[in-house]
């Protein structure tokens, strides 16, 4: 494998990347809405949420990002293909964290909210001062977690046809006849990033543990 | 442009079919998973150094890389390594070795929850290390892990979908194969969400109702 074939591995890595930071960015920001409304006591808020989660995490993400490939041009939105994975892996990103979320908003002890009430604090209030700062800590092992699984989705964008660095190494091992050495390459690659990320979230975990049982 | 699903209901006994291949390789995945799960924490727990230096890196490499890549790699090794398998045999066994890794990840904190005194304890009363494992570590270690062994073959069950890359007999092969003679993508994928849909309500359900009656015995 030359200087040539490297290269092309290398950009598809930069294509991983951006599609990573798109689903986890837009994944955060609508991830924050499904586990509000998660946790929320109103019922027309709470079963949208449940139904969601319960989609994105009992179908596989292949079909998902088949459906979205394939839906957009339907409803009329004709996106190229980066921004129909990115869509794809944005919703599929936003019930996997809102879930996460969910759990670490409900994780928080029932005496903090209590102890907000006591204080006369308003709903808005109790939650964005009181609540979601700890359950933000308390959801970070889990969220790292959930990062590393989404840059190894980024992977399925490939069988959709999208060039990112799975697709790149299928090409590049067509090419010069040499799958073992160009996957062994391609496995490097996703494992330098992501190994660091799990030791991380691993770390954060261990480090919360110790929190708690003091 | 409108939608016609008829040429999706058409092809419904392939789809039985595809249901019945992705059931397959779940089961049969998830199978050879558990026997790695097993086989790696017995590993583990012997504290040999080579051994467990293997079986680690073995859990990370899994970990932190895509399915996608380990499958293809298996895809094209064996037969490098001079062995012939056909693509759905193949496919479990990297469903298997995915699997595997997460396996042990979870075996093991069972077995970690299982506190010393308790071996010791059978030790004491003189079963042999492997009945202690067994009886003793193993079987409440179960009990404990179910739940996370449960999501965790509900993740296989949606992880076979990627077998298709390799041409394994599943499902979504089924749906492109249906899909490539009728060209219409979106109503084939779609249905196919909804099917998977029901694969894991069902699948959860159903372990859900077999630990009840399965670990239904007091704590302590």
């Amino acid at each position: 494998m030359g200087m040539q074939e490297l290269t092309y591995l290398l950009q598809g890595l930069g294509w991983t990347l951006i599609l990573t930071a798109m689903g986890f960015l837009g994944g955060i920001v609508f991830g924050v809405v499904v586990a509000l409304m998660r946790v929320s006591s109103r019922p027309w808020l709470r079963y949208p949420a449940i139904a969601w989660i319960g989609l994105f995490q009992g179908t596989p993400l292949l079909m998902q990002l088949f459906v979205a490939y394939f839906g957009l041009p339907l409803l009329g939105f004709d996106v190229p293909a980066w921004a129909a994975v990115g869509f794809a892996l944005t919703a599929h990103a936003s019930a996997f964290l809102g879930e996460i979320w969910r759990g670490a908003i409900q994780a928080v002890p029932k005496g903090q909210t209590e102890a907000a009430n006591a204080l006369g604090l308003h709903a808005r209030s109790r939650m964005f001062d009181v609540i979601v700062p700890q359950a933000f800590k308390l959801s970070l092992p889990a969220t790292v977690g959930f990062l590393v699984q989404l840059l190894k989705g980024t992977s399925l964008a490939a069988i959709v046809g999208f060039i990112e660095l799975a697709r790149a190494g299928v090409i590049v091992s067509n090419q010069i006849y040499k799958p073992l050495v160009v996957f062994g390459v391609v496995g490097v690659m996703y494992f330098v990033i992501c190994w660091p990320l799990s030791l991380y979230g691993r770390y954060l975990e261990r480090r919360m543990s110790a929190g708690v049982s003091k | 442009m409108t939608l016609d699903f008829s040429v999706v209901a058409n092809a419904w006994q392939a789809l039985l079919y595809g249901v019945m291949g992705t059931m397959l390789l779940a089961v049969f995945g998830m199978a050879l998973a558990m026997i790695i799960g097993v086989l790696g924490v017995a590993i583990l727990r012997a504290q040999m150094r080579i051994p467990s230096f293997l079986v680690t890196a073995f859990v990370e490499i899994i970990r932190n890389t895509p399915f996608l890549v380990q499958i293809y790699f298996i895809f094209f090794a064996l037969p490098l390594a001079g062995i012939r398998l056909n693509p759905t045999i193949t496919a479990i066994l990297a469903l298997g070795l995915n699997g595997g890794a997460y396996a042990i990840e979870i075996i093991r904190g069972g077995v970690e929850s299982i506190s010393k005194g308790q071996t010791e304890a059978g030790l004491a009363l003189g079963l042999h290390r492997g009945e202690v494992f067994r009886l003793i570590v193993l079987k409440p270690a179960l009990k404990a892990i179910y739940p996370s062994l449960s999501s965790q073959f509900i993740l296989l069950t949606l992880t076979t979908a990627i077998c298709t890359s390799i041409s394994a007999y599943e499902l979504t092969s089924v749906g492109q194969r249906i899909e490539a003679e009728t060209f219409r993508s979106f109503e084939v994928y779609f249905t196919l969400t909804m099917i998977y849909l029901v694969i894991s309500l069902i699948t959860m359900w159903a372990l859900a109702a077999i630990g009840k009656r399965a670990f239904n015995y007091p704590d302590r």
